[in-house]
Protein backbone atom coordinates (compact mmCIF):
# COMPACT_ATOMS: atom_id res chain seq x y z
CA UNK A 1 0.00 0.00 0.00
CA UNK A 2 2.93 2.35 0.77
CA UNK A 3 5.03 1.69 -2.49
CA UNK A 4 1.20 2.58 -4.29
CA UNK A 5 1.20 5.62 -2.75
CA UNK A 6 5.01 6.64 -3.15
CA UNK A 7 4.66 5.48 -6.65
CA UNK A 8 0.90 8.54 -7.12
CA UNK A 9 3.71 10.86 -5.17
CA UNK A 10 5.69 10.57 -8.11
CA UNK A 11 3.33 10.76 -10.91
CA UNK A 12 1.73 13.78 -9.34
CA UNK A 13 5.29 15.37 -8.90
CA UNK A 14 5.92 14.36 -12.93
CA UNK A 15 2.82 15.63 -13.69
CA UNK A 16 3.23 19.38 -11.87
CA UNK A 17 6.61 19.71 -13.35
CA UNK A 18 4.95 19.24 -16.57
CA UNK A 19 2.58 21.62 -16.19
CA UNK A 20 5.32 24.36 -15.13
CA UNK A 21 7.60 23.45 -18.04
CA UNK A 22 4.52 24.21 -20.44
CA UNK A 23 2.71 26.77 -19.23
CA UNK A 24 5.63 28.82 -18.74
CA UNK A 25 5.91 30.71 -21.90
CA UNK A 26 2.22 31.84 -21.38
CA UNK A 27 3.23 33.27 -17.98
CA UNK A 28 5.88 34.49 -18.97
CA UNK A 29 4.04 36.67 -22.13
CA UNK A 30 1.62 37.71 -19.26
CA UNK A 31 4.08 39.05 -16.41
CA UNK A 32 6.63 40.26 -18.61
CA UNK A 33 3.30 42.74 -20.25
CA UNK A 34 3.06 43.44 -16.35
CA UNK A 35 6.54 44.72 -15.71
CA UNK A 36 8.70 47.42 -15.27
CA UNK A 37 10.94 48.29 -18.18
CA UNK A 38 14.24 47.82 -15.71
CA UNK A 39 12.83 44.31 -14.83
CA UNK A 40 12.40 42.95 -18.08
CA UNK A 41 15.86 44.80 -19.41
CA UNK A 42 17.86 43.38 -16.32
CA UNK A 43 20.26 40.56 -17.16
CA UNK A 44 18.70 38.50 -14.43
CA UNK A 45 14.90 37.85 -14.90
CA UNK A 46 12.82 38.40 -12.67
CA UNK A 47 10.33 35.94 -12.25
CA UNK A 48 7.21 38.11 -10.51
CA UNK A 49 5.92 40.91 -11.63
CA UNK A 50 6.08 42.91 -8.12
CA UNK A 51 5.35 46.89 -9.16
CA UNK A 52 2.66 45.84 -12.01
CA UNK A 53 2.36 48.58 -14.35
CA UNK A 54 -0.03 48.85 -17.47
CA UNK A 55 2.42 51.25 -19.51
CA UNK A 56 3.54 48.54 -21.82
CA UNK A 57 -0.61 48.13 -22.85
CA UNK A 58 -0.95 51.62 -23.14
CA UNK A 59 2.15 51.47 -25.22
CA UNK A 60 0.79 48.58 -27.57
CA UNK A 61 -2.88 49.98 -28.35
CA UNK A 62 -1.16 53.72 -29.11
CA UNK A 63 0.90 51.63 -31.59
CA UNK A 64 0.42 53.48 -35.65
CA UNK A 65 -2.24 51.33 -36.94
CA UNK A 66 -3.09 48.82 -33.73
CA UNK A 67 -6.92 49.78 -33.60
CA UNK A 68 -7.24 49.81 -37.17
CA UNK A 69 -5.29 46.22 -38.07
CA UNK A 70 -7.42 45.22 -34.64
CA UNK A 71 -10.96 46.67 -36.67
CA UNK A 72 -9.74 45.04 -40.52
CA UNK A 73 -9.21 41.51 -38.24
CA UNK A 74 -12.53 41.99 -36.93
CA UNK A 75 -14.11 42.59 -40.59
CA UNK A 76 -12.48 39.83 -42.10
CA UNK A 77 -12.74 37.38 -39.36
CA UNK A 78 -17.17 38.16 -39.04
CA UNK A 79 -17.54 37.83 -42.96
CA UNK A 80 -15.41 34.93 -43.20
CA UNK A 81 -17.68 33.37 -40.65
CA UNK A 82 -20.55 34.39 -41.53
CA UNK A 83 -20.96 33.40 -45.07
CA UNK A 84 -18.83 30.32 -44.61
CA UNK A 85 -20.97 29.06 -41.59
CA UNK A 86 -25.02 29.72 -43.85
CA UNK A 87 -23.06 28.11 -47.03
CA UNK A 88 -21.63 25.12 -45.42
CA UNK A 89 -24.50 24.09 -42.91
CA UNK A 90 -26.62 23.66 -46.49
CA UNK A 91 -23.93 21.49 -47.82
CA UNK A 92 -23.53 19.83 -44.40
CA UNK A 93 -27.12 18.75 -44.47
CA UNK A 94 -27.07 16.92 -47.26
CA UNK A 95 -24.16 15.12 -46.46
CA UNK A 96 -25.58 14.10 -43.58
CA UNK A 97 -29.32 13.64 -44.48
CA UNK A 98 -29.21 12.35 -48.07
CA UNK A 99 -27.39 9.70 -49.89
CA UNK A 100 -26.63 10.96 -53.60
CA UNK A 101 -24.26 10.30 -56.20
CA UNK A 102 -20.81 11.89 -56.09
CA UNK A 103 -20.99 12.18 -52.06
CA UNK A 104 -17.92 10.18 -51.56
CA UNK A 105 -16.44 12.71 -54.64
CA UNK A 106 -17.31 15.78 -52.16
CA UNK A 107 -16.38 14.34 -49.26
CA UNK A 108 -12.87 13.65 -50.40
CA UNK A 109 -12.63 17.31 -51.81
CA UNK A 110 -13.73 18.59 -48.61
CA UNK A 111 -11.17 16.60 -46.43
CA UNK A 112 -8.81 17.04 -49.13
CA UNK A 113 -8.74 20.43 -49.32
CA UNK A 114 -7.73 20.74 -45.77
CA UNK A 115 -4.76 18.84 -46.07
CA UNK A 116 -3.08 21.39 -48.66
CA UNK A 117 -0.41 23.58 -47.30
CA UNK A 118 -1.09 27.34 -47.38
CA UNK A 119 2.42 27.74 -48.36
CA UNK A 120 1.49 25.71 -51.62
CA UNK A 121 -1.40 28.25 -52.44
CA UNK A 122 -0.17 31.48 -52.10
CA UNK A 123 1.32 31.82 -55.51
CA UNK A 124 -1.95 30.75 -57.64
CA UNK A 125 -3.80 32.89 -54.88
CA UNK A 126 -1.74 35.75 -54.86
CA UNK A 127 -1.47 35.79 -59.27
CA UNK A 128 -5.43 35.04 -59.16
CA UNK A 129 -6.20 37.89 -56.90
CA UNK A 130 -3.74 40.56 -58.31
CA UNK A 131 -5.26 39.81 -61.76
CA UNK A 132 -9.15 40.70 -60.48
CA UNK A 133 -7.48 43.73 -58.02
CA UNK A 134 -8.07 42.58 -54.92
CA UNK A 135 -4.45 42.25 -53.37
CA UNK A 136 -4.25 44.82 -50.53
CA UNK A 137 -8.12 44.47 -50.04
CA UNK A 138 -10.07 43.11 -47.34
CA UNK A 139 -12.03 40.98 -49.66
CA UNK A 140 -9.01 39.45 -51.24
CA UNK A 141 -7.86 38.20 -47.51
CA UNK A 142 -11.97 37.33 -46.97
CA UNK A 143 -11.50 34.83 -50.27
CA UNK A 144 -8.64 33.20 -49.29
CA UNK A 145 -9.73 32.98 -45.76
CA UNK A 146 -12.87 30.59 -47.01
CA UNK A 147 -10.59 28.48 -48.87
CA UNK A 148 -10.20 26.83 -45.56
CA UNK A 149 -13.11 27.91 -43.67
CA UNK A 150 -15.53 26.33 -46.06
CA UNK A 151 -13.94 22.64 -45.86
CA UNK A 152 -13.61 22.99 -42.38
CA UNK A 153 -16.89 24.32 -41.67
CA UNK A 154 -18.64 21.13 -43.97
CA UNK A 155 -17.10 18.73 -42.15
CA UNK A 156 -17.44 19.84 -38.51
CA UNK A 157 -21.15 20.70 -38.64
CA UNK A 158 -21.81 16.77 -40.55
CA UNK A 159 -20.46 15.51 -37.41
CA UNK A 160 -22.97 17.41 -35.51
CA UNK A 161 -25.81 16.87 -37.53
CA UNK A 162 -25.04 13.54 -38.07
CA UNK A 163 -24.91 12.71 -34.40
CA UNK A 164 -28.86 14.45 -34.38
CA UNK A 165 -31.23 11.00 -34.27
CA UNK A 166 -33.09 10.95 -37.40
CA UNK A 167 -36.09 9.32 -35.25
CA UNK A 168 -36.82 12.77 -33.79
CA UNK A 169 -37.12 14.20 -37.31
CA UNK A 170 -39.48 11.04 -38.77
CA UNK A 171 -41.45 11.52 -35.69
CA UNK A 172 -42.42 14.99 -36.54
CA UNK A 173 -43.09 13.79 -40.25
CA UNK A 174 -45.49 11.29 -39.23
CA UNK A 175 -46.88 13.96 -37.14
CA UNK A 176 -48.25 15.89 -40.67
CA UNK A 177 -44.93 18.45 -40.66
CA UNK A 178 -43.16 18.31 -44.16
CA UNK A 179 -39.63 18.30 -44.55
CA UNK A 180 -38.31 21.66 -44.16
CA UNK A 181 -41.09 22.23 -41.28
CA UNK A 182 -39.10 18.94 -39.59
CA UNK A 183 -35.93 20.67 -40.15
CA UNK A 184 -36.60 23.78 -38.73
CA UNK A 185 -38.38 23.18 -36.04
CA UNK A 186 -36.94 19.96 -34.81
CA UNK A 187 -33.20 20.02 -36.34
CA UNK A 188 -32.23 23.07 -35.63
CA UNK A 189 -32.56 23.90 -32.48
CA UNK A 190 -30.70 20.77 -31.89
CA UNK A 191 -27.86 21.48 -33.92
CA UNK A 192 -27.50 25.22 -33.12
CA UNK A 193 -24.65 24.78 -30.25
CA UNK A 194 -22.72 22.85 -33.16
CA UNK A 195 -23.05 25.88 -34.75
CA UNK A 196 -22.03 28.27 -32.65
CA UNK A 197 -19.14 26.04 -31.98
CA UNK A 198 -18.03 25.54 -35.26
CA UNK A 199 -18.05 29.29 -35.83
CA UNK A 200 -16.22 30.29 -32.64
CA UNK A 201 -13.45 27.46 -34.33
CA UNK A 202 -13.70 29.51 -37.51
CA UNK A 203 -13.42 32.55 -36.04
CA UNK A 204 -10.04 31.58 -34.38
CA UNK A 205 -8.34 29.97 -37.18
CA UNK A 206 -9.43 33.31 -39.20
CA UNK A 207 -8.05 35.64 -36.68
CA UNK A 208 -5.15 33.28 -36.29
CA UNK A 209 -4.05 33.07 -39.65
CA UNK A 210 -0.98 34.99 -40.80
CA UNK A 211 0.41 33.78 -44.46
CA UNK A 212 -2.05 34.76 -46.68
CA UNK A 213 -2.75 38.13 -44.87
CA UNK A 214 1.10 38.32 -44.95
CA UNK A 215 1.64 38.05 -48.69
CA UNK A 216 -2.15 40.33 -49.97
CA UNK A 217 -1.67 43.13 -47.36
CA UNK A 218 1.39 44.92 -47.83
CA UNK A 219 -0.14 48.39 -46.52
CA UNK A 220 -0.23 49.24 -42.42
CA UNK A 221 -3.79 50.30 -43.06
CA UNK A 222 -5.34 47.50 -44.42
CA UNK A 223 -2.79 44.98 -42.23
CA UNK A 224 -4.38 42.16 -39.39
CA UNK A 225 -3.50 41.59 -36.04
CA UNK A 226 -1.26 38.99 -36.67
CA UNK A 227 0.50 40.81 -39.10
CA UNK A 228 0.71 44.38 -37.02
CA UNK A 229 2.11 41.63 -33.98
CA UNK A 230 4.67 39.86 -36.81
CA UNK A 231 5.89 43.50 -37.59
CA UNK A 232 6.42 44.96 -34.22
CA UNK A 233 9.60 42.96 -33.98
CA UNK A 234 11.80 44.94 -36.45
CA UNK A 235 15.38 44.53 -36.95
CA UNK A 236 16.81 46.68 -34.05
CA UNK A 237 19.12 45.86 -31.46
CA UNK A 238 16.48 47.32 -29.07
CA UNK A 239 13.61 45.49 -28.39
CA UNK A 240 10.38 46.90 -26.45
CA UNK A 241 9.94 43.49 -25.04
CA UNK A 242 7.41 44.85 -22.97
CA UNK A 243 5.14 46.40 -25.37
CA UNK A 244 5.17 43.05 -27.23
CA UNK A 245 4.28 41.58 -24.75
CA UNK A 246 1.61 43.25 -24.15
CA UNK A 247 0.11 43.48 -27.65
CA UNK A 248 0.25 39.89 -27.85
CA UNK A 249 -1.42 39.43 -24.61
CA UNK A 250 -4.15 41.67 -25.88
CA UNK A 251 -3.88 39.74 -29.58
CA UNK A 252 -4.41 35.98 -27.78
CA UNK A 253 -7.10 37.12 -25.03
CA UNK A 254 -9.86 37.00 -27.35
CA UNK A 255 -8.77 33.55 -29.03
CA UNK A 256 -7.99 32.15 -25.28
CA UNK A 257 -11.84 32.94 -23.97
CA UNK A 258 -13.19 31.16 -26.99
CA UNK A 259 -11.12 28.22 -27.29
CA UNK A 260 -11.88 27.74 -24.09
CA UNK A 261 -15.63 28.06 -24.03
CA UNK A 262 -15.20 25.54 -27.75
CA UNK A 263 -12.73 23.15 -26.93
CA UNK A 264 -14.66 20.37 -25.17
CA UNK A 265 -17.39 20.54 -28.25
CA UNK A 266 -14.94 20.54 -31.38
CA UNK A 267 -12.73 17.99 -29.55
CA UNK A 268 -15.77 15.45 -30.13
CA UNK A 269 -16.13 16.79 -33.96
CA UNK A 270 -12.26 16.53 -34.45
CA UNK A 271 -11.90 12.72 -32.61
CA UNK A 272 -15.12 11.31 -32.54
CA UNK A 273 -14.19 10.32 -36.18
CA UNK A 274 -11.04 8.79 -35.18
CA UNK A 275 -12.86 6.74 -32.10
CA UNK A 276 -15.44 5.42 -34.23
CA UNK A 277 -12.84 4.42 -37.39
CA UNK B 1 -34.33 8.75 -45.95
CA UNK B 2 -33.38 5.31 -46.49
CA UNK B 3 -36.19 4.30 -43.85
CA UNK B 4 -38.89 6.74 -45.68
CA UNK B 5 -38.05 5.06 -49.43
CA UNK B 6 -38.48 1.22 -47.80
CA UNK B 7 -42.14 2.46 -46.07
CA UNK B 8 -43.01 3.56 -49.39
CA UNK B 9 -46.40 1.57 -50.32
CA UNK B 10 -45.72 -0.94 -53.55
CA UNK B 11 -48.33 1.28 -55.90
CA UNK B 12 -46.69 4.12 -55.74
CA UNK B 13 -43.41 2.88 -56.89
CA UNK B 14 -44.22 4.36 -60.33
CA UNK B 15 -44.90 7.49 -59.38
CA UNK B 16 -41.32 7.94 -58.15
CA UNK B 17 -40.13 9.26 -61.33
CA UNK B 18 -42.57 11.89 -61.35
CA UNK B 19 -41.76 15.46 -61.41
CA UNK B 20 -41.79 15.36 -57.71
CA UNK B 21 -39.43 12.81 -56.98
CA UNK B 22 -36.97 13.93 -59.09
CA UNK B 23 -37.22 17.22 -57.56
CA UNK B 24 -36.71 15.51 -54.05
CA UNK B 25 -33.94 13.81 -55.59
CA UNK B 26 -31.94 17.15 -56.41
CA UNK B 27 -32.36 18.12 -52.90
CA UNK B 28 -29.18 17.28 -52.01
CA UNK B 29 -27.14 18.63 -55.35
CA UNK B 30 -29.15 22.07 -54.54
CA UNK B 31 -27.95 22.22 -50.91
CA UNK B 32 -23.88 21.67 -51.78
CA UNK B 33 -24.24 23.91 -54.81
CA UNK B 34 -23.45 27.32 -53.24
CA UNK B 35 -20.34 25.43 -51.23
CA UNK B 36 -19.68 23.74 -54.48
CA UNK B 37 -19.60 26.77 -56.78
CA UNK B 38 -17.97 28.98 -54.47
CA UNK B 39 -14.71 26.36 -54.21
CA UNK B 40 -14.62 26.24 -57.58
CA UNK B 41 -14.20 30.21 -58.07
CA UNK B 42 -12.02 30.49 -55.02
CA UNK B 43 -10.09 27.83 -55.00
CA UNK B 44 -10.54 24.97 -58.92
CA UNK B 45 -9.80 28.39 -60.56
CA UNK B 46 -6.31 28.72 -58.97
CA UNK B 47 -5.19 25.40 -58.90
CA UNK B 48 -5.57 25.69 -62.90
CA UNK B 49 -4.35 29.30 -62.54
CA UNK B 50 -1.15 27.42 -60.80
CA UNK B 51 -1.12 24.66 -63.28
CA UNK B 52 -0.58 27.10 -66.27
CA UNK B 53 1.88 29.28 -64.48
CA UNK B 54 4.19 26.72 -63.91
CA UNK B 55 4.28 26.30 -67.73
CA UNK B 56 5.10 29.68 -68.41
CA UNK B 57 7.87 32.43 -67.75
CA UNK B 58 5.72 34.98 -65.23
CA UNK B 59 7.34 37.65 -63.20
CA UNK B 60 6.47 41.25 -62.07
CA UNK B 61 6.24 42.11 -65.59
CA UNK B 62 4.07 39.15 -66.38
CA UNK B 63 1.58 39.86 -63.61
CA UNK B 64 1.25 43.67 -64.60
CA UNK B 65 0.88 42.95 -68.32
CA UNK B 66 -1.44 39.89 -67.16
CA UNK B 67 0.26 37.58 -69.85
CA UNK B 68 2.45 34.60 -69.59
CA UNK B 69 5.15 33.62 -72.01
CA UNK B 70 4.97 29.76 -72.59
CA UNK B 71 7.94 28.06 -71.52
CA UNK B 72 6.98 24.73 -71.12
CA UNK B 73 8.55 22.54 -68.15
CA UNK B 74 11.46 24.92 -67.79
CA UNK B 75 10.58 25.56 -64.84
CA UNK B 76 10.41 22.27 -63.04
CA UNK B 77 13.77 22.04 -64.99
CA UNK B 78 15.43 24.93 -63.28
CA UNK B 79 13.52 23.84 -60.11
CA UNK B 80 14.83 19.78 -60.20
CA UNK B 81 18.59 21.16 -61.30
CA UNK B 82 18.34 23.43 -57.78
CA UNK B 83 20.96 22.47 -55.36
CA UNK B 84 18.93 24.22 -53.06
CA UNK B 85 15.63 22.67 -53.59
CA UNK B 86 16.90 19.00 -53.28
CA UNK B 87 19.33 19.83 -49.95
CA UNK B 88 15.84 21.96 -48.23
CA UNK B 89 13.40 18.63 -49.07
CA UNK B 90 15.67 16.61 -47.13
CA UNK B 91 16.30 19.16 -44.70
CA UNK B 92 12.15 19.68 -44.38
CA UNK B 93 12.14 15.54 -44.37
CA UNK B 94 14.45 15.21 -41.34
CA UNK B 95 12.67 18.04 -39.63
CA UNK B 96 9.47 16.57 -40.22
CA UNK B 97 10.49 13.01 -38.91
CA UNK B 98 12.40 14.20 -35.58
CA UNK B 99 9.00 17.12 -34.91
CA UNK B 100 6.16 14.40 -35.65
CA UNK B 101 8.40 11.68 -33.87
CA UNK B 102 8.98 14.18 -30.62
CA UNK B 103 4.96 15.60 -30.87
CA UNK B 104 3.24 11.93 -31.18
CA UNK B 105 5.85 9.91 -28.53
CA UNK B 106 5.74 13.17 -26.24
CA UNK B 107 2.13 13.60 -26.31
CA UNK B 108 1.64 9.65 -25.74
CA UNK B 109 3.28 9.90 -22.52
CA UNK B 110 1.52 12.82 -21.39
CA UNK B 111 -1.48 11.13 -22.31
CA UNK B 112 -0.36 7.87 -20.28
CA UNK B 113 0.70 10.58 -17.44
CA UNK B 114 -2.65 11.76 -17.17
CA UNK B 115 -4.30 8.49 -16.38
CA UNK B 116 -1.75 7.82 -13.75
CA UNK B 117 -1.79 11.63 -11.99
CA UNK B 118 -4.42 12.17 -8.67
CA UNK B 119 -7.81 13.80 -9.87
CA UNK B 120 -6.13 17.62 -9.13
CA UNK B 121 -3.50 17.01 -10.97
CA UNK B 122 -4.94 15.60 -14.07
CA UNK B 123 -7.28 19.19 -14.25
CA UNK B 124 -4.56 21.28 -13.50
CA UNK B 125 -2.44 19.79 -16.16
CA UNK B 126 -5.63 19.39 -18.91
CA UNK B 127 -6.29 23.53 -18.49
CA UNK B 128 -2.80 23.97 -18.82
CA UNK B 129 -2.39 21.71 -21.73
CA UNK B 130 -5.71 23.86 -23.18
CA UNK B 131 -4.17 27.03 -22.67
CA UNK B 132 -1.43 26.22 -24.66
CA UNK B 133 -3.05 24.58 -27.19
CA UNK B 134 -5.44 27.78 -27.55
CA UNK B 135 -2.00 30.20 -28.28
CA UNK B 136 -1.87 31.93 -31.24
CA UNK B 137 0.67 31.00 -33.66
CA UNK B 138 2.03 34.69 -34.23
CA UNK B 139 1.94 35.11 -30.48
CA UNK B 140 3.32 32.31 -29.31
CA UNK B 141 6.38 32.62 -31.92
CA UNK B 142 6.93 36.32 -30.66
CA UNK B 143 6.98 34.84 -26.69
CA UNK B 144 9.51 32.18 -27.71
CA UNK B 145 11.75 35.28 -29.35
CA UNK B 146 11.34 37.01 -26.17
CA UNK B 147 12.27 33.98 -24.15
CA UNK B 148 15.15 32.84 -26.01
CA UNK B 149 16.43 36.37 -27.61
CA UNK B 150 20.48 36.62 -27.31
CA UNK B 151 20.57 39.50 -24.55
CA UNK B 152 18.90 38.52 -21.41
CA UNK B 153 16.77 35.57 -23.18
CA UNK B 154 15.06 33.66 -20.24
CA UNK B 155 15.73 30.12 -21.89
CA UNK B 156 19.60 31.06 -21.81
CA UNK B 157 19.59 32.11 -18.38
CA UNK B 158 18.19 28.85 -17.04
CA UNK B 159 20.52 26.77 -19.82
CA UNK B 160 23.81 28.32 -18.10
CA UNK B 161 22.60 27.93 -14.53
CA UNK B 162 21.86 24.64 -15.10
CA UNK B 163 25.80 24.35 -16.59
CA UNK B 164 24.50 23.19 -19.81
CA UNK B 165 26.76 25.83 -21.36
CA UNK B 166 27.31 28.99 -21.92
CA UNK B 167 24.02 30.97 -23.38
CA UNK B 168 24.78 34.51 -22.53
CA UNK B 169 24.82 36.43 -25.28
CA UNK B 170 23.68 33.29 -27.43
CA UNK B 171 22.27 33.57 -30.73
CA UNK B 172 19.76 30.42 -31.17
CA UNK B 173 19.47 31.74 -35.10
CA UNK B 174 22.92 31.61 -36.06
CA UNK B 175 23.61 27.98 -36.65
CA UNK B 176 20.71 25.98 -38.83
CA UNK B 177 20.84 23.20 -35.88
CA UNK B 178 20.41 25.60 -32.93
CA UNK B 179 17.92 27.46 -35.35
CA UNK B 180 15.82 24.71 -36.31
CA UNK B 181 16.08 23.20 -33.16
CA UNK B 182 14.30 26.36 -31.68
CA UNK B 183 11.45 26.26 -34.50
CA UNK B 184 10.95 22.17 -32.87
CA UNK B 185 11.12 23.20 -29.92
CA UNK B 186 8.37 25.87 -30.54
CA UNK B 187 5.77 23.13 -32.97
CA UNK B 188 6.51 20.31 -30.26
CA UNK B 189 5.19 22.60 -27.38
CA UNK B 190 2.32 23.93 -29.49
CA UNK B 191 1.34 20.18 -30.59
CA UNK B 192 1.46 18.03 -27.51
CA UNK B 193 -1.50 19.73 -26.10
CA UNK B 194 -3.61 18.51 -29.17
CA UNK B 195 -1.90 15.05 -29.57
CA UNK B 196 -1.82 14.21 -25.41
CA UNK B 197 -5.54 15.06 -24.94
CA UNK B 198 -6.90 13.78 -27.96
CA UNK B 199 -4.85 9.89 -26.94
CA UNK B 200 -6.40 10.32 -23.28
CA UNK B 201 -9.81 11.04 -24.54
CA UNK B 202 -8.77 8.02 -26.92
CA UNK B 203 -7.43 5.75 -23.75
CA UNK B 204 -10.31 5.99 -21.81
CA UNK B 205 -11.86 4.07 -23.78
CA UNK B 206 -9.73 1.35 -22.85
CA UNK B 207 -11.68 -1.14 -20.70
CA UNK B 208 -9.77 -1.01 -16.91
CA UNK B 209 -10.54 -4.77 -16.49
CA UNK B 210 -8.51 -5.78 -19.88
CA UNK B 211 -5.96 -4.47 -18.05
CA UNK B 212 -6.17 -5.36 -14.77
CA UNK B 213 -6.91 -8.83 -16.04
CA UNK B 214 -3.64 -8.81 -17.92
CA UNK B 215 -1.81 -7.33 -14.65
CA UNK B 216 -3.51 -10.25 -12.71
CA UNK B 217 -2.05 -12.86 -15.40
CA UNK B 218 1.11 -10.91 -14.27
CA UNK B 219 2.07 -8.98 -17.42
CA UNK B 220 4.57 -6.39 -16.95
CA UNK B 221 3.52 -2.71 -17.46
CA UNK B 222 5.58 -2.52 -20.99
CA UNK B 223 3.47 -5.54 -22.40
CA UNK B 224 0.27 -4.47 -21.07
CA UNK B 225 0.52 -1.24 -22.85
CA UNK B 226 1.95 -2.83 -26.23
CA UNK B 227 -0.85 -5.60 -26.17
CA UNK B 228 -3.53 -3.68 -24.46
CA UNK B 229 -3.72 -0.32 -24.76
CA UNK B 230 -1.57 0.49 -28.32
CA UNK B 231 -3.92 -1.61 -30.62
CA UNK B 232 -7.07 0.29 -29.42
CA UNK B 233 -4.86 3.63 -29.45
CA UNK B 234 -4.11 2.58 -33.09
CA UNK B 235 -6.59 4.38 -35.01
CA UNK B 236 -6.04 7.36 -33.22
CA UNK B 237 -2.54 7.35 -33.58
CA UNK B 238 -2.46 7.08 -37.39
CA UNK B 239 -4.61 9.99 -37.62
CA UNK B 240 -2.83 12.05 -35.15
CA UNK B 241 0.50 11.09 -37.24
CA UNK B 242 -1.03 11.82 -40.80
CA UNK B 243 -2.23 15.14 -39.78
CA UNK B 244 1.19 15.85 -37.51
CA UNK B 245 3.24 15.18 -40.79
CA UNK B 246 0.93 17.11 -43.04
CA UNK B 247 1.64 20.19 -40.95
CA UNK B 248 5.28 20.00 -40.11
CA UNK B 249 5.69 19.31 -43.61
CA UNK B 250 3.81 22.55 -44.84
CA UNK B 251 4.98 24.45 -42.01
CA UNK B 252 5.88 28.26 -42.40
CA UNK B 253 4.62 30.77 -40.12
CA UNK B 254 7.52 29.25 -37.17
CA UNK B 255 10.17 28.72 -39.24
CA UNK B 256 9.57 32.63 -40.94
CA UNK B 257 8.87 34.37 -38.10
CA UNK B 258 11.49 32.72 -35.52
CA UNK B 259 14.64 32.38 -37.88
CA UNK B 260 13.54 35.75 -39.07
CA UNK B 261 14.48 37.72 -42.12
CA UNK B 262 17.58 38.23 -41.15
CA UNK B 263 18.85 34.78 -40.49
CA UNK B 264 16.85 33.20 -43.01
CA UNK B 265 19.19 31.60 -45.13
CA UNK B 266 19.41 28.90 -48.02
CA UNK B 267 20.99 26.52 -45.64
CA UNK B 268 18.10 26.54 -43.20
CA UNK B 269 15.08 26.67 -46.03
CA UNK B 270 12.11 24.45 -44.75
CA UNK B 271 10.11 23.99 -48.45
CA UNK B 272 7.75 26.45 -47.39
CA UNK B 273 10.26 29.06 -46.60
CA UNK B 274 12.06 27.80 -49.85
CA UNK B 275 8.44 28.76 -51.88
CA UNK B 276 8.27 31.82 -50.31
CA UNK B 277 11.69 33.02 -51.11
CA UNK B 278 11.86 32.70 -54.44
CA UNK B 279 8.28 32.46 -55.86
CA UNK B 280 6.45 34.80 -53.84
CA UNK B 281 9.89 37.80 -52.69
CA UNK B 282 11.50 37.14 -55.79
CA UNK B 283 8.76 37.55 -57.65
CA UNK B 284 9.36 34.93 -60.10
CA UNK B 285 5.71 33.23 -60.21
CA UNK B 286 6.04 31.15 -62.58
CA UNK B 287 8.64 28.97 -60.59
CA UNK B 288 7.22 29.71 -57.84
CA UNK B 289 4.47 27.66 -59.00
CA UNK B 290 6.46 24.89 -60.07
CA UNK B 291 7.71 24.30 -56.88
CA UNK B 292 4.20 24.48 -55.58
CA UNK B 293 3.28 21.86 -57.67
CA UNK B 294 6.10 19.47 -56.53
CA UNK B 295 5.44 20.23 -52.52
CA UNK B 296 1.52 19.64 -53.14
CA UNK B 297 2.83 16.50 -54.82
CA UNK B 298 4.56 15.69 -52.05
CA UNK B 299 2.24 16.72 -49.45
CA UNK B 300 -0.92 14.54 -51.43
CA UNK B 301 1.07 11.54 -51.41
CA UNK B 302 1.75 12.10 -47.38
CA UNK B 303 -2.00 12.41 -47.36
CA UNK B 304 -3.29 9.79 -48.75
CA UNK B 305 -3.77 7.01 -45.93
CA UNK B 306 -5.48 10.05 -43.71
CA UNK B 307 -7.86 11.16 -46.84
CA UNK B 308 -8.49 7.60 -47.00
CA UNK B 309 -9.71 6.97 -44.09
CA UNK B 310 -11.26 10.02 -42.90
CA UNK B 311 -13.87 9.04 -46.27
CA UNK B 312 -14.21 5.94 -45.62
CA UNK B 313 -15.85 7.35 -42.14
CA UNK B 314 -17.54 10.09 -43.93
CA UNK B 315 -19.29 7.65 -45.90
CA UNK B 316 -20.07 5.04 -43.38
CA UNK B 317 -22.08 7.40 -41.52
Amino acid sequence: MRTKAVRQLGWNTVGIALFVVMVFPVYWMVSTAFKTDDQINGLTPTWFPFHPTLKHFSDAIHTPFFWTDVKNSIIVVLVTVAVAIVLSFLAAVALAKYRFTGRKLFIFLIIGIQMLPGAGLIIPLYVVLARYHEVGKLSGVIITYLTFALPFCVWTLRGFIVGIPSDLEEAAMVDGSTRLGAFVRILLPLVAPGLVATSVFAFITSWNEYIFARILLNDQNTQTVTVWLSYFLGTSRNQDWGALMAGSTLTAIPVIIFFLLVQRRIMFGLTAGAVKG
Amino acid sequence: MAVAAETTPRWSRRRRLSWASVRRGSVPYVLLAPVAAVLAAILGYPIYSLVRLSLQHYTLFELIAHKGQYIGLKNFGSVLHDQIFWHTLVRTIVFTIVNVGLSVVGGTLIALLLVRVSGWVRILLTSGLVLVWSMPQVVAVQVWNWMTNFQNGVVNYVLTELHLGNYYGHDFTQSTTSALGLVTTLIVWGALPFIAITLYAALSQVPAELVEAAEIDGARPWRVFLDVTLPILRPVLLILTSLSILWDFGVFTQPYLLIRQVHIHPSNYLMGIYLFEEGYLKSDYGRGAAISILMLFIVAALAFVYVRRMVRIGEAE
